[in-house]
């Protein structure tokens, strides 16, 4: 008698691309807001922006169930710590809480690809880019999701990031002006759009700076 | 002898608890498809319960109320949407006994069951449905819907299984805001139409089921006008022998 083998995927990829820029004194992220499944649109207004603190906003694509979830964790345990310490997360704590989260369904993960992006206490611009299970760096810029391998490079030549290996480190913060961001943000997106399959329909884009939380949207190609 | 026999028992035991999930489907409904019209949803399903290629039951109402501001849709395994529906029972009732004046809407019942289907489907042990569920409360229309696997939306206009594949393009391009109740049935009377001309599962028996802030109205079973007199169905044969 073999083993059943299960008919029925737990996962679905309901596709999407995330970008964050960190900037000397604001953040942008960014995500379209297209839901697909295979071949087919199932939406073509969902939102894959999540605030999670006053200075953290993050950005996830991948299995919406799966994100979904995730971000309602971390919506309950940042309310947990302002309970505990009557103040906000910083975004480096919610960085690390979000690695936690993610390793700790290591062995049956969260199929998201996240992005964190916002100001740190000093009020400059940080970004932490994550895989499905929780490894994390703090970078300048970073993409992920179906069209990140679109983008990224684009990304790459215009931010012009120093290596990680130099000492000592360099800032690895664009000198870019938010406006100037915010036009790349909206280059990548069309040009992700044009041959990625999964992007499209409409790009959401936050803005966190010392003024607080703005948003902005622009429609993309929608087939 | 007894180390044999004791393997045995655990075998057959890891079998059993096997046995406890679903595996598959048995007996299935298709596409449900609802939109949002002028003074709330409205929702259509076929009233078919398939067992496989077996058109097995007509008379199944895929659609209920739930409380006093929803109505629920489900396509897929039927005795998993029978569970659900003890599931809402429940809910509803406690719901009721706080005797608070408040009600849950819509927005609550959706999310209730996005988070049943996707503990579910954790747990390895999903309820194989894809659910529809809408609904209005202090005026405001809700539309949603939850797959097997916790994948979940609100929109306009939603579909389950082939409605995803057939209905969809239809509602992208004729649906507008604040259709009236006949345009809305028009539109869906032609999804169902044409799913019923080309998913197999789907049997001409249908209700349409509207909810508005008055409260839920399921119409009575009625069938579709098709058309079958196409010249190339006439004398389907002619040419057959000698052919391929």
């Amino acid at each position: 008698m073999t083993k059943q083998q299960a008919n029925w995927s737990p996962y679905d990829n309901n596709g999407g691309s995330c970008v964050a820029i960190a900037g000397a004194d604001y953040c942008v992220i960014a995500a379209d807001t297209r839901m697909s499944t295979g071949y087919n649109i199932l939406t073509r207004d969902y939102s894959k922006i999540c605030k999670l603190a006053d200075k953290c906003v993050m950005a996830s694509s991948g299995f919406q169930a799966d994100v979904r979830a995730l971000q309602k964790q971390l919506a309950a345990r940042h309310l947990i710590y302002q309970h505990q310490h009557n103040k906000q997360m910083s975004c480096p704590a919610m960085a690390q809480l979000l690695s936690n989260t993610l390793y700790y369904k290591r062995f049956f993960p969260y199929y998201a690809f996240n992005v964190l992006g916002g100001l740190d206490n000093e009020g400059k611009g940080c970004v932490f880019t994550y895989d499905a299970v929780g490894s994390y760096e703090k970078v300048g810029y970073s993409a992920q999701g179906s069209g990140s391998t679109l983008i990224m490079p684009v990304l790459d030549k215009q931010l012009k990031s120093p290596s990680p290996l130099l000492l000592p480190a360099q800032d690895a913060v664009t000198p870019l002006s938010e406006a100037d961001a915010i036009d790349l943000v909206k280059t990548v997106f069309v040009a992700a759009t044009e041959r990625d399959i999964y992007t499209g329909d409409k790009v959401e884009i936050v803005v966190l700076n010392a003024d607080g939380i703005r948003h902005e949207y622009m429609d993309l190609r929608k087939d | 002898m007894s180390l044999s026999e004791s393997n045995q028992a655990q075998h057959n035991s890891l079998l059993s608890s096997d046995s406890q999930r679903t595996l598959y489907p048995y007996v299935t409904g298709t596409s449900v498809v609802a939109l949002k019209y002028k003074d709330g949803i409205l929702m259509a399903a076929d009233m078919g319960g398939s067992y496989g290629s077996t058109l097995r039951y007509k008379s199944v109402e895929r659609m209920k109320p739930v409380g006093k501001h929803s109505l629920l849709g489900a396509s897929g395994e039927l005795s998993d949407f029978q569970e659900l529906l003890r599931y809402l029972d429940e809910l509803i009732l406690y719901d009721n006994m706080w005797d608070d004046g408040n009600s849950l809407g819509p927005k609550e019942v959706h999310n209730y069951l996005t988070r049943v289907m996707y503990n579910r489907r954790n747990k390895f042990n999903p309820l194989w449905n894809t659910l529809v569920l809408g609904g209005v409360k202090n005026g405001q229309k809700y539309l949603g819907t939850v797959t097997m696997i916790g994948v979940h939306f609100e929109d306009n206009h939603v579909a389950t299984g082939f409605g995803n594949h057939l209905a969809r393009p239809i509602l992208r391009d004729e649906w507008h805001e604040n259709l009236s109740f006949e345009d809305g049935v028009k539109i869906l009377e032609k999804c169902m139409r044409v799913l019923l001309y080309r998913d197999r599962s789907a049997v001409n028996k249908l209700q349409i089921a509207k909810i508005t802030e008055e409260g839920v109205t399921i119409s009575q079973p009625y069938s579709l006008k098709t058309f079958w007199g196409f010249s190339a169905f006439q004398n389907p044969t002619v040419g057959a022998e000698g052919s391929w």
